[in-house]
């Protein structure tokens, strides 16, 4: 456990719960899951120079029921982080700071995100799936 | 305590103590490049994401063919470059926040590093090899 002995800040149970928390929270989430999702990166460019076996293994293996699952989270987070990086890169301009513009850029950050994967989603799925 | 009572205590100057401490060892370097690392991002995650998409389908020969192209293979590795680069800028902020022991917080920090180094290298190993191979 904590070796210093620092305040603490109130525990987020005390706050009103506001869909900048949320996020707040999951652009951190999903960061962490995309710095996962690097490594399939990885393998998919080490798998195509590896040779013709290798890269259809690796293509069965993401094209598999599973595969295709965590591909779609990875999707999704990936235009989440995406959008709401974006949003933060133009509030480090010192751009959108008013409280209404914080919130609407929020929602606005969520809602491009689930457009985004949902586009990309329909166009793979009409296209026949990931493999 | 005043910046003046240190002065005193030790004869130095202000600065010279909080040189070294806090944010001051870096100063924002960590924060530019994370947002400089993210505008590259913006560019190259886009046409990563379509490159991908193009490619969907795509046999083993197709798939050598594009990423040998010259400028798919340069924006690959600049893609896989910044991409571990900020990935692990922003781990490093995660860790920081929240492992409160000294030494496990030093043993995250120093692996994230060698793995995304590992990462990186390999990435642009995989994509060279692929680009100078006939």
């Amino acid at each position: 456990m904590a070796d210093t002995q620092r305040p603490l800040s109130p525990h987020l149970q005390i706050y009103k719960w506001q869909v900048q928390m949320m996020t707040s929270i999951v652009h951190r989430a999903t960061g962490i899951a995309l710095a996962v999702g690097s490594l399939l990166v990885v393998c998919g460019l080490w798998n195509l120079a590896a040779g013709e076996d290798s890269f259809n293994r690796f293509k069965s293996i993401i094209g598999s029921p599973f595969g295709t699952v965590l591909l779609i989270g990875w999707s999704w987070a990936l235009f989440f982080h995406l959008c709401n990086g974006i949003r933060h890169l133009i509030q480090d301009a010192g751009l959108g700071y008013d409280i209404p513009q914080f919130v609407r850029s929020s929602w606005l950050a969520v809602a491009g995100s689930i457009v985004l994967t949902v586009l990309v989603w329909a166009y793979v799925m009409t296209a026949g799936g990931v493999a | 305590m005043s910046a003046k009572d240190i002065v005193v205590k030790d004869r130095r100057n202000p600065l010279k103590i909080a040189r070294g401490l806090g944010s001051s060892q870096s100063g924002v370097g960590h924060w530019w490049s994370q947002r400089v690392t993210a505008a590259a991002l913006v560019l190259l995650g886009v046409w990563f994401v379509i490159t991908v998409l193009c490619l969907l389908h795509a046999d083993y020969a197709t798939a050598r063919a594009a990423v040998a192209k010259p400028w798919n293979a340069l924006l690959l590795i600049a893609f896989a470059l910044t991409m571990f680069w900020h990935a692990v800028l922003g781990l490093q902020v995660v860790i920081e926040d929240y492992v409160h022991t000294r030494w496990k917080e030093v043993v995250l920090l120093v692996a994230i590093k060698f793995l995304a180094v590992l990462g990186a290298l390999a990435s642009a190993l995989a994509v060279l090899r692929i680009a100078l191979t006939p």
